[in-house]
């Protein structure tokens, strides 16, 4: 399933956050989206997902998710979002719950999805007894449980250590590798958008405009960090938004 | 480099201003207490007007039992604290939940809510009289109605307090409204509810004794009041003793729940 953005205007009061935006989000592929802090991604990112609808321009998905698809666009959230009352499986039976499925497909969803993000010995845990890395391991297996046509990531990463980081974003390129999925990947962190896009959308500050978009066509199965040709990149990046991150940076928060 | 200097210990400053568990210290207390006032007593220097022997009152506590007035007087009692704060709790947490869950009823109904709750509910004793009859309805209805305010700004507060993350969460899984209820705002809102239920049930004591006061026969709060019309100093104590026994008892038992219904809370 593949989805587009349509000249998308989006305002919060007399503040126009995303300013016509038009993006192109091919099936199979994952979109990075970057920019200064407080240039909308976050808002473009719930546009997209229909937790909020733009204020001009429209949000297109193209084609039908596949049948066996429960929850076509799924997020994964900053700070997790788990229900600290469930275990892990818990946390992932959840989102099945509402689909009419028996117990044992249920059961059957879990443990596989489960396996794949290396959870497995971790079935019963209660999310406060699991690291950061842990715990957005257990966010992607959520999403991953309901088949999603496309995943929606909103710096899923940020809330985690360094080496931790690292290690997470090894299993997003080995998850993409063995079923390529759609994706878009918001983040503020370049070498993420680097070792992750297969195009990276530049966004200007407040009010977001696309800026740019960058193509990278190394394999993400290739892609290591301090590869030079994501250091290239990464650098033609840094130069496009540093004096944009700049000025974000100094403005008032309330102006 | 400087040659040889005298190496000494960085000292440590970071102690204090936690608290830390202290079992048996509250008891310690207590006891203490008893003691210094059994002492008093017995030598003298507390006139026996003004505080009655702890060991009379125990002895007291001891007759009550034996003499089955105890059980005699505590069963009603019991009977109008659980049905009416049954009442008043089970319908304040339902309105305090549609008032956390529907933007008209928390418009409707707030302002009604925080009228009612600064009224002393004894006051209207006389009323539920009239209206519910001199018997145990009124009584239900004055504790169902003191439980039942507290009960509602605490649920609706704790409903409030739930992160809207999670929900929004439920909302991109595409989970059905009841669902989300059920199995977000329910469980996110249980610890604010519970804790509003220790204030509710200490309330529906107070009243309960209150209620016997004005008009019973049997119960804790017609115990004391006969006791204290006679000055009769051994027997108001024991009652009262009772009473703050009910009290610790009502905390105890809701610690329980909340340490079984909290686990995930560490
Ligand atoms: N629900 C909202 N109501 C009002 N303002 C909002 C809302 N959500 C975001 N904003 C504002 O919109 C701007 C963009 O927010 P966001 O999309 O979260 O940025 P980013 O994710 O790029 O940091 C920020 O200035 C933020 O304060
Ligand atoms: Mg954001």
């Amino acid at each position: 399933m593949e989805m587009t953005l349509d000249h998308i205007t989006h305002r919060y009061g007399d503040m126009t956050v995303l300013d016509d935006v038009s993006l192109r989000i091919p099936a199979g592929e994952i979109l990075c989206v970057i920019g200064p802090s407080g240039c909308g991604k976050s808002t473009l990112l719930r546009l997209l997902g229909g937790l909020e609808t733009p204020d001009e321009g429209r949000v297109l998905q193209l084609g039908e998710p596949p049948s066996d698809c429960l929850n076509p666009l799924t997020y994964v959230f900053q700070d997790f979002a788990l229900l600290p009352w469930r275990s892990v499986a818990g946390n992932v039976s959840l989102v099945l719950e509402d689909h009419g499925l028996g117990r044992a497909a249920r059961r059957g969803i879990v443990a596989d999805v489960l396996a794949r993000t290396g959870l497995g010995d971790f079935h019963d845990a209660l999310p406060r007894q699991l690291s950061g890395g842990m715990k957005q391991r257990v966010a992607i297996a959520r999403a991953l449980a309901v088949n999603p046509a496309v995943l929606l990531l909103d710096e899923p990463l940020s809330a985690l250590d360094a080496q931790t980081r690292e290690l997470l974003m090894e299993d997003l390129v080995s998850l993409w590798t063995r079923v390529p999925f759609t994706g878009v990947y918001v983040t503020h962190n370049l070498a993420e958008a680097v070792r992750l896009g297969h195009r990276i959308a530049v966004l200007s500050r407040r009010p977001g405009r696309l800026r740019d978009l960058v193509e990278i066509d190394l394999p993400l199965a290739e892609r290591r960090p301090g590869h030079p040709a994501l250091e290239a990149v990464q650098a033609q990046l840094w130069s496009l938004i540093r004096e944009e991150a700049q000025a974000a940076d100094k403005e008032l928060a309330d102006a | 480099m400087p040659e040889a200097q005298a190496a000494r210990a960085v000292p440590f400053r970071g102690g204090g201003f936690r608290p830390v568990a202290k079992r048996g210290i509250g008891l310690a207390v207590f006891a203490v207490l008893l003691l210094v006032i059994e002492w008093g007593t017995r030598a003298g220097w507390i006139s026996n007007l003004t505080l009655p022997r702890p060991s009379d009152v125990g002895a007291t506590l001891v007759e009550l039992w034996q003499s089955g007035m105890l059980v005699s007087h505590m069963t009603p009692s019991l009977t109008r604290l659980v049905v009416g704060s049954l009442m008043g709790v089970s319908a304040g947490i339902a309105l305090g939940l549609a008032i956390g869950l529907f933007s008209y009823a928390r418009a409707g109904l707030v302002p009604l809510v925080s009228a009612l709750f600064p009224i002393p509910k004894i006051a209207l004793l006389p009323l539920f009289v009239i209206w519910f009859g001199i018997d145990e309805g009124s009584k239900y209805a004055l504790i169902a109605l003191g439980t039942f305010t507290p009960t509602v700004v605490a649920t609706f507060g704790a409903v409030d307090n739930v992160d809207r993350g999670l929900i929004r969460m439920g909302q991109s899984f595409g989970l059905r409204w009841t669902s989300i209820v059920g199995k977000i705002v329910l469980p996110g809102a249980l610890p604010g509810i519970l804790s509003g239920l220790r204030v509710s049930l200490a309330i529906g004591i107070i009243l309960l004794v209150a209620a016997e006061m004005l008009g019973a026969e049997h119960g804790i709060g017609a115990y004391i009041l006969q006791a204290g019309s006679l000055y009769d100093l051994e027997r108001l104590f024991a009652g009262v003793v009772i009473l703050s026994a009910l009290g610790v008892l009502v905390s105890w038992g809701i610690g329980l729940i909340e340490k079984r219904l909290l686990r995930w809370r560490s």
